[in-house]
């Protein structure tokens, strides 16, 4: 851009391309928010089913240990993130038991990847995402489930068929609060994958890192800027989902 | 088609420990709020597992405790209509009528779905969502989901008691078409005297989860036993008829039960056609003497068979009017002014307005 800049010389565009110059992104920003996206999208995902059932078992379950499950998946939400960041690193590293067990038999390595970022993001929105598919399943009506069972569809069915569309905004919604928090999610990652730039440099590590240098206030500014757009794009959209699952589970 | 129904059941305090047989038609499960209608229907759907009993239908069995056979709710083929429509809130009236026919496999025919649709008057609001519908629109739509599940048998708890009384109306003539139409036997839950004068066959009486009378409708219905079971304002009896002539310039119909004439509201039935009237006991007044300038269309002449003390100072007269009996409640002050007494001839006088059909 600078080589750009020289060429066209002085003259009274000068301060118009002085803006545009703060306002582009750099390769290296690029990178991170790309990557960011890509763990928040991957961590999203991939946590949805977990999270289908865990939500399922809370809400319908009636087990021994459903207060301990319970706890379990709010301990992200508790714990200080460098602690569940810690946890990962002890339990996912290379010499972690699952850790080990995963880079053995898969071939799948967390520490110092991005899929560490991925998990570790992925754990931290976990209640999140739990909470809202839970509270969308409390309040289904299950005469409505009778309903379908007596017009001869088994469980699955009924779960498929009645279930799923009726949770399906609370299901959006989860994600899309599971998306943001991974969006912003610093301190577990950062204690778990570390801050590599490219590998496991995202948004949040990123502006961090601009924060610690000489004359980073602008590329800070800028990642700060664009953190801002995402989040209130998802906040808005989940918004706009909960308000249409009130109109749709508004039973006839 | 045979259907015996036999639960023992214990919640809480409550208990239920009742017995029934049907052979078909419409079998009203009759009795006030919480004397186990709800529960024991519930536990034929398969919705309520019971502590012990058996449901068998035409010799298959459902259930049986003692056998440990339970066929679970889906695979019954069961038909249930509940007291709310519950349809699904995310499908289309179309989609609400298709969802049991898919599992009831594909031997059923697309013609099934245009005749229930048409005989329920549902044509035109196939493509609405359910919330865009009225509560007695709902109920029929209701009413096609569960018979397009093609089921063996249908039941039906208190699908009117939601309803306002011109909403019942709307739908009662396409209960009475199904009844007629269908050939699916009903097991029809009510509290309501006049719907199960109206619809069915068979009367179950419960009461405190126990079966207190049952059999033919106007035999129960009739009996002064009901009294207990359908709260005192309603007891009445039931007779059973044919339609005789319309008079369209006073909008009455003529109906002959046993050797009497019976005159009521203009009721859309063809010359010929049986039907049940309802004629509650407090509705009834008897004279030793034809009234004469008396309002009142009916004076029957009959004799007195049977005098019953009923509370607050009321007894109930039973009086054989050619065949058929009616029933009328009186103060014991009238009983003892009139002087009456069994086989004392006397007229029974009803108001036309008061008969429900």
């Amino acid at each position: 851009m600078s080589a750009v800049r020289t060429t066209r010389g002085a003259g009274h565009f000068d301060r118009e391309w002085d803006v545009l110059d703060w306002l582009a992104v750099s390769d290296a920003e690029w990178t991170a928010i790309k990557l960011s996206l890509r763990v928040a999208t991957v961590a999203m995902v991939c946590s949805l089913p977990f999270a289908l059932g865990v939500a399922m078992l809370l809400a319908r379950g009636r087990f021994w240990g459903k207060t301990v499950l319970n706890g379990l998946v709010h301990m992200p939400l508790i714990l200080p993130p460098v602690v569940t960041g810690f946890l990962l690193l002890l339990l996912f590293g290379r010499r972690g038991p699952i850790g080990a067990f995963l880079a053995d038999n898969f071939g799948l390595v967390f520490s110092f990847r991005w899929t560490g970022a991925a998990l570790a993001c992925a754990v931290m929105a976990f209640p999140l995402m739990v909470r809202s598919i839970w509270l969308s399943i409390e309040a289904v009506d299950r005469k409505l489930e009778d309903a379908a069972t007596t017009l001869g569809a088994g469980p699955v069915w009924v779960f498929f068929t009645i279930t799923l569309p009726l949770i399906l905004p609370g299901i959006i919604a989860g994600m899309i609060l599971a998306f943001a928090k991974a969006m912003g999610e610093f301190g577990a990652t950062i204690t778990f994958v570390s801050n590599i730039p490219g590998e496991t440099q995202t948004l949040s590590s990123a502006i961090y890192t601009f924060t610690q240098v000489p004359g980073g206030d602008a590329g800070a500014m800028r990642l700060t800027i664009i953190s801002i757009v995402i989040s209130m794009a998802a906040l808005m959209l989940s918004e706009l989902l909960a308000s249409l699952a009130a109109k749709r589970t508004a039973a006839a | 088609m045979s259907l015996v129904v036999e639960a023992r059941h214990r919640l809480g305090g409550f208990s239920i420990d009742a017995a029934f047989t049907s052979d078909g038609g419409v079998t009203a499960l009759f009795g006030r709020s919480g004397s186990g209608k709800t529960s024991l229907i519930n536990i034929i759907a398969g919705l309520m597992k019971p502590d012990g009993g058996r449901v068998v239908l035409d010799g298959d069995i459902i259930a049986d405790s003692q056998r440990r056979i339970f066929t679970p709710v889906h695979r019954r083929r069961f038909g249930y209509v509940f007291q709310e429509a519950r349809l699904f809130p995310h499908l289309s009236v179309r989609h609400n009528l298709a969802y049991g026919r898919w599992f009831a496999g594909r031997s059923r025919k697309a013609a099934d779905m245009e005749r229930v649709v048409e005989m329920l008057g549902i044509g035109h609001l196939l493509e609405r969502n359910p919330s865009a519908l009225s509560g007695g629109e709902r109920q029929r739509v209701a009413i096609g989901r569960a018979l397009l599940a093609a089921p063996r048998l249908l039941l039906m708890d208190e699908p009117l008691a939601a309803l306002d009384d011109a909403r019942k109306a709307e739908i009662l003539p396409y209960l009475e078409r199904l009844r007629d139409d269908a050939g699916i036997p009903i097991v029809y839950v009510s509290h309501s005297v006049s719907e199960v004068a109206r619809l069915a066959q068979r009367v179950v009486v419960l009461e405190d989860g126990r079966v207190k009378a049952s059999g033919a409708a106007a035999e129960v219905l009739s009996a002064p036993a009901a009294a207990l079971a359908t709260g005192r304002r309603e007891a009445g009896v039931l007779l059973e008829g044919i339609v005789e002539t319309h008079d369209a310039t006073h909008d009455l119909t003529t109906v002959r039960v046993g050797e009497r004439l019976i005159r009521v509201p203009k009721i859309e039935a063809p010359q010929g056609h049986a039907l049940r009237l309802h004629i509650a006991a407090r509705d009834v007044m008897l004279a030793t003497v034809r009234p004469e300038g008396i309002s009142a269309l009916n004076v029957l002449e009959g004799t007195i068979v049977e005098l019953t003390a009923g509370e607050h100072g009321s007894v109930d007269v039973r009086v054989d009017c050619g065949g058929a009996t009616i029933a009328a409640r009186i103060t014991t002050f009238s009983r003892d002014a009139l002087q009456l007494s069994q086989g004392k001839p006397v007229h029974a006088i009803i108001k036309s307005v008061a008969i429900d059909h």
